[in-house]
């Protein structure tokens, strides 16, 4: 592990630096949100933010993704596969609770039969340079996940405001790579380093936001047809704010355009999810669609996976319409005595 | 309007023990700074949960639609006024519905609130008369509630419920000097290209989330266009040219129905301005029609109606 630091102010001359063998995207303020775009030398890379409005799944599994073009002929079709992703790219600025969902991500598109080629090819092509957040927000729950303010999980590269300057540790080669080609980077003095821990454990006992999941998953397994769903699902709108927000989510709808096959961003909240072609639909009310929403993050990707399909980054706690917060609903569960 | 809360309660407490409803639809504490979230009130005992205060924000006429049970519902001016539209739909059965109506003095737009802070984070709020206390880490700030409204709210000229069963307080004097459409008229004066722009600017943003369609309370379309599979009817991608589709057909289908809550713009989590769009709508069914939707359950809707006397040759 290498320890380096750069002053504020050459911030964008390392981005600069980054940008001449990759692709550089990074978080920039537009009115009034903070969303990841590429970084060119027209715009500058905000790193004074709480985080992105929209999580950086969208950089691997894009909202509408063309899969390939094909064309028929009377007796014949051609497919013609899209390009590979060659271009190597640097996403900067990303928070430890989103570079952990690009790992549980990974493991859920990587895993079994069918992998999603289309969103590994650009994780392969990707470096990860993370920033820790001294600052949690009170809607952040990421150490109930097992995550922390400071987590490198997923990352190559982190971040850390110390001020004047920003605290660099290697986390990967990958990472250590990317670094060497910097020369003019300087080693970080031993103040620097405890500098930089002492914020992380401040940043630590800053997230008061608890949730406790140690029975969720359990108390779950017993709970598909508890009146609990009734009520719970009584205020959801089924709209989509909560699964497009989400760092995590990443289902899928796939669509005819012309002759291109093209997948788009579809969410298990809304009503033609589950319908089927004879017209049957298996989830038709809001309540069996907040129950799959539900069992998805903290039953079944338990037992698939160990580990919760939720990085407590609160996004949608803070953008749902009607205040439906996730951390109340797995409260009411965990409180929940069940037979 | 501590007052307000306890008229709500007790009437609720009423209409609940007398059996006039199965369930009352209000608000209730909402889990972060300056937000309230529906409550489905079935028992006494959770009377007490309802809230009233200027964070009272969602349009719960939308949970009304399609309540097979009798349904108390609390209601501001632009609800009570969805409430007609929808009843006068027959999407509502009005015998079906107590409406408790509450004078309304504007909700607040924590978004402007957020962005006054520059990235201060609002961990309390106290809202008292006219001023939001608002406190974080090493700061506290007194805002006037009056800057920091829902642009709908600030030029809402029907803050009295025009139907209601049980009024909570006394009817505030209706403000009749805003010019509401001030905004509309500024778009107007600019050249279609422009608009054009501003428009593809203001909706390249959208994620398709349809927050702004699902927190409208007419939108109740069993099945929504955009929602068509089999054959597909719209596009469903973010590409632009499918977003714009998506939002001109939905603007044009609440067309002299909306009565301009502002429920789609509060509920959007990319900021975007979605009133604007369908504020010029109303401003035609104005000027055209002297007619403005919900301030009444007899009044049919102009673009729901024929007359034989129509001065247009087509629709004969």
């Amino acid at each position: 592990m290498k320890w380096k630091t750069i002053e504020k102010r050459n911030f964008s001359a390392l981005v600069e630096e980054l940008a001449k063998e990759n692709e550089v995207i990074g978080p920039l303020k537009e009115k009034n949100t903070v969303t990841s775009v590429r970084i060119t030398s027209e715009n500058e890379v905000c790193l004074d933010f709480w985080n992105t409005k929209k999580p950086p799944k969208e950089v691997f599994f894009p909202q509408t993704e063309t899969l390939f073009t094909y064309r028929t002929s009377k007796n014949d079709a051609e497919i013609i596969e899209s390009p590979a992703i060659r271009k190597k790219m640097v996403l900067v600025g990303v928070r430890p609770c989103d570079s952990r969902s690009l790992v549980l991500l990974d493991k859920f598109l990587s895993s079994g039969e069918h992998k999603d080629v289309y969103y590994l090819e650009k994780r392969k092509n990707a470096t990860i340079v993370g920033l820790a957040c001294n600052h949690p927000l009170s809607t952040c729950f990421c150490t109930s996940l097992g995550g922390s303010p400071s987590g490198k999980e997923g990352m190559d590269l982190l971040l850390q405001d110390i001020n004047d300057k920003y605290l660099i540790q290697t986390v990967t080669e990958k990472g250590e790579k990317l670094l060497e080609k910097i020369s003019w980077l300087k080693d970080a003095k031993k103040a620097d380093i405890e500098k930089g821990k002492k914020l992380s454990s401040d940043a630590e006992a800053a997230v008061r936001s608890k949730v406790s999941l140690s029975d969720v998953s359990e108390k779950l397994d017993k709970m598909f047809d508890d009146p609990f769903w009734d009520q719970i699902c009584q205020k959801c709108l089924g709209c989509g704010v909560c699964t497009f927000l989400c760092p995590t989510c990443c289902c899928f709808d796939v669509l005819e355009e012309g002759e291109e096959r093209v997948r788009i961003w579809d969410s298990c909240q809304f009503l033609c999810f589950a319908l089927q072609g004879s017209g049957h639909n298996p989830r038709p009310s809001g309540k069996e669609r907040m129950r799959q929403r539900i069992m998805h993050k903290f039953n079944y990707f338990v037992k698939n996976y160990g580990k919760s399909f939720c990085v407590g980054c609160g996004r949608c706690v803070q953008e749902c319409p009607v205040n439906l917060d996730i951390r109340d609903v797995v409260k009411t569960i965990s409180a929940r005595k069940v037979e | 309007m501590e007052n307000f809360e306890d008229s709500i309660r007790e009437v609720a407490e009423k209409l609940l023990r007398d059996k006039k409803v199965d369930l009352i639809i209000g608000y209730e504490q909402g889990t972060l700074p300056l937000r309230t979230t529906p409550c489905f009130v079935e028992k006494l005992e959770d009377v007490k949960k309802l809230v009233w205060n200027a964070s009272c924000d969602a349009n719960l006429s939308k949970y009304v639609v399609g309540k097979k049970e009798k349904v108390g519902v609390v209601a501001k001016g632009c609800d009570a006024r969805l409430i007609a539209v929808c009843a006068v739909e027959n999407q509502i059965p009005r015998e079906n519905v107590v409406v408790i109506g509450v004078p309304c003095q504007g909700v607040i737009d924590r978004k402007k609130i957020e962005a006054k802070l520059e990235g201060k984070e609002v961990l309390e709020a106290v809202v008292k008369d006219e001023q939001i206390k608002v406190e974080g880490e090493g700061f506290e700030v007194v805002l006037p509630k009056k800057d920091f409204l829902c642009d709908s709210c600030h030029t809402c000229r029907h803050r009295n419920p025009p139907i209601y069963d049980v009024l909570i307080g006394e009817k505030l004097p209706q403000s009749t000097d805003k010019n509401e459409f001030a905004e509309v008229s500024s778009l107007e004066s600019k050249s279609t290209e422009e608009r054009w722009e501003h428009f593809k600017e203001e909706l390249s943003t959208c994620i398709r989330c349809y927050a702004c369609r699902n927190v409208c309370p007419l939108c109740y379309c069993k099945m929504c266009f955009v929602d068509q599979s089999m054959p597909t009817w719209f596009g469903k991608t973010n590409d632009l040219s499918d977003t714009m589709i998506y939002h001109i057909v939905r603007a044009f289908h609440v067309a002299g129905r909306c009565v301009d809550c502002g429920a789609c713009t509060r509920a959007c989590p990319m900021a975007i301005n979605l009133r604007e769009l369908v504020k010029k709508t109303e401003k035609i069914m104005k000027e055209r029609y002297n007619y403005e939707a919900g301030l009444g359950l007899e009044e049919v809707p102009p673009l729901g109606e024929f007359k034989m006397e129509d001065s247009q040759e087509f629709i004969k």
